[in-house]
């Protein structure tokens, strides 16, 4: 046998799938890219520009796309209804005669946000001027206008971090990692759109770990005159104008603290997607506590799942950013192919 | 009126939006270096000033952006303007000018 008569299922068509995709044709080996949705990209299609470069997302997965060769098959709307195990994997789609049979398969099936609804006390979907991370990046897309419901300028905004992350009162302990950095980036774009908004960032504590987010922070604090307060919002409510009362404690300055804002940015935390926690439990793959696919040793060989043949990369392991999750899965290519050569002998 | 003897607390909570914020700003404008305190504590920590008294630089940044002014105006005077503030500060803010400017903005 060859590489090129071997044949590999990619579950879940965002960067991480489309990357590993691409190192995999490029060996010789063919590719299906199963995708749920109606395009590929995974959240990447949402985003406007990535931190802390403020490079545009569209460009980044441009170029990731341009890895992809002939030997590669996207199917969109492709939802995975079974996966059974004979010698190959055939992979059996909702609604489609099709089977794929394929030698080696790629879990890529990424992350979804936390839905904020359910921290209630923060009023998303109840009061009016309440938005996600990711809604604010739309706004940024579509060069939709930040205005109050009534159409008036927003002169003050807040953002909230850790929402739906390090909260074991919502059910997820873990930090989702890219948000800090997110909301540093959101509010500098926000004042380079609107340099008389006031804005504000209520952490517990900011998580600038790559290189350049500590200087975009800086950059946050000495050229846009962004604060930075640390305490968690314990409560918020609407007042009758429309504007938000948000409570904290200043923990810095060791006082309980009032604030009204005109609008509230929640720095929604990455869970597990339901993509993912479904294919973790319909092939068998181990599920770490925090909901994560879990690889048989996260130090040395993080893309490898406990099921033989299935390999596992990106964000469906855990929060990652870009970089992080390309890495990944080339990393997942490359292993992919010492299996698979392996069989080929 | 019968004096029961009780008195009501002072709230402490910081009311942002009525307190006077000013003096920040003025000294946001003669000493932007403020602007970038990360409130890490390390200037307050090495303080000798703070071994022995309440004055704390850090503390004395923050409470200033929220206006929150009890005690400023004492605290800064007790400061020797020795500098050592300065030469631990990992952003390299201009502590002892914030101090010499807020004495210039109280006085
Ligand atoms: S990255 Fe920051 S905002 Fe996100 S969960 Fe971690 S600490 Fe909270
Ligand atoms: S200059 Fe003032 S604040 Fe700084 S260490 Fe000396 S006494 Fe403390
Ligand atoms: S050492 Fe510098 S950054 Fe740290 S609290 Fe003092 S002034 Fe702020």
């Amino acid at each position: 046998m060859t590489r090129e008569s071997q044949t590999i299922a990619v579950i879940g068509g965002g960067p991480a799938g489309l990357e590993a995709s691409a190192k995999l044709t490029g060996l010789g080996y063919n590719v299906f890219i199963l995708e749920k949705n109606t395009e590929v990209g995974g959240h990447l299609l949402d985003w406007d520009r990535l931190f802390p470069d403020q490079q545009n997302a569209s460009e980044v997965l441009d170029a990731i796309k341009a890895g992809l060769n002939e030997n590669t098959q996207i199917l969109t709307g492709a939802e995975v209804v079974e996966i059974s195990e004979n010698h190959r994997f055939d992979i059996k789609l909702a609604g489609s005669p099709q089977k794929i049979t394929a030698d080696a398969i790629l879990v890529a099936t990424g992350f979804d946000v936390f839905d904020a609804r359910k921290k209630e006390e923060y009023g998303y979907g109840i009061y009016d001027h309440v938005i996600t991370s990711a809604e604010l990046e739309t706004y940024f897309k579509n060069k939709k206008e930040i205005l109050k419901r009534n159409g008036s300028p927003v002169k003050r905004i807040a953002f909230i971090h850790c929402v739906g992350s390090r909260d074991e009162k919502a059910g997820v302990r873990h930090c989702s990692r890219v948000c800090c950095v997110t909301a540093v980036k959101q509010a500098i774009e926000v004042k380079e759109l609107y340099p008389d908004v006031e804005v504000y960032l209520f952490y517990m504590d900011l998580r600038m770990f790559g290189l350049g987010y500590e200087e975009l922070y800086k950059e946050a604090q000495e050229i846009y005159n962004i604060r930075f307060i640390r305490g968690r919002l314990s409560e918020s409510f609407e007042n009758q104008d429309g504007t938000i009362m948000v409570k904290v404690e200043d923990t810095l300055a060791g006082k309980p603290m009032r604030i009204n804002v005109d609008l509230m940015v929640l720095m929604v935390g990455i869970l597990a997607s339901s993509g993912t926690s479904e294919m973790g439990s319909k092939m068998g793959i181990g599920i770490n506590s925090n909901g994560f696919l879990k690889p048989v040793n996260s130090h040395f060989s993080s893309q490898i799942s406990n099921r033989a043949g299935v390999f596992l990369a990106g964000t469906c392991k855990s929060p990652k950013n870009i970089e992080e999750t390309l890495s990944d899965a080339r990393a997942a290519a490359v292993l992919i192919d010492n299996y698979l050569k392996a069989k080929i002998t | 009126m019968i004096n029961f003897g009780y008195t009501s607390n002072k709230d402490r909570q910081i009311v942002f939006d009525e307190n006077d914020r000013s003096v920040y700003q003025i000294l946001q404008s003669k000493e932007p270096s403020v602007d970038i305190c990360i409130q890490c504590g390390t200037c307050s920590s090495t303080c000798t000033t703070g071994q022995f008294t309440q004055f704390s630089l850090r503390q004395i940044i923050v409470n200033i952006h929220r206006g929150e002014m009890d005690f400023i105006n004492e605290d800064i005077r007790k400061c020797m303007f020795c500098g050592k503030c300065q030469l631990v500060c990992p952003r390299s803010v201009n502590t002892r000018n914030i101090i010499q400017v807020l004495i210039t903005i109280l006085n």
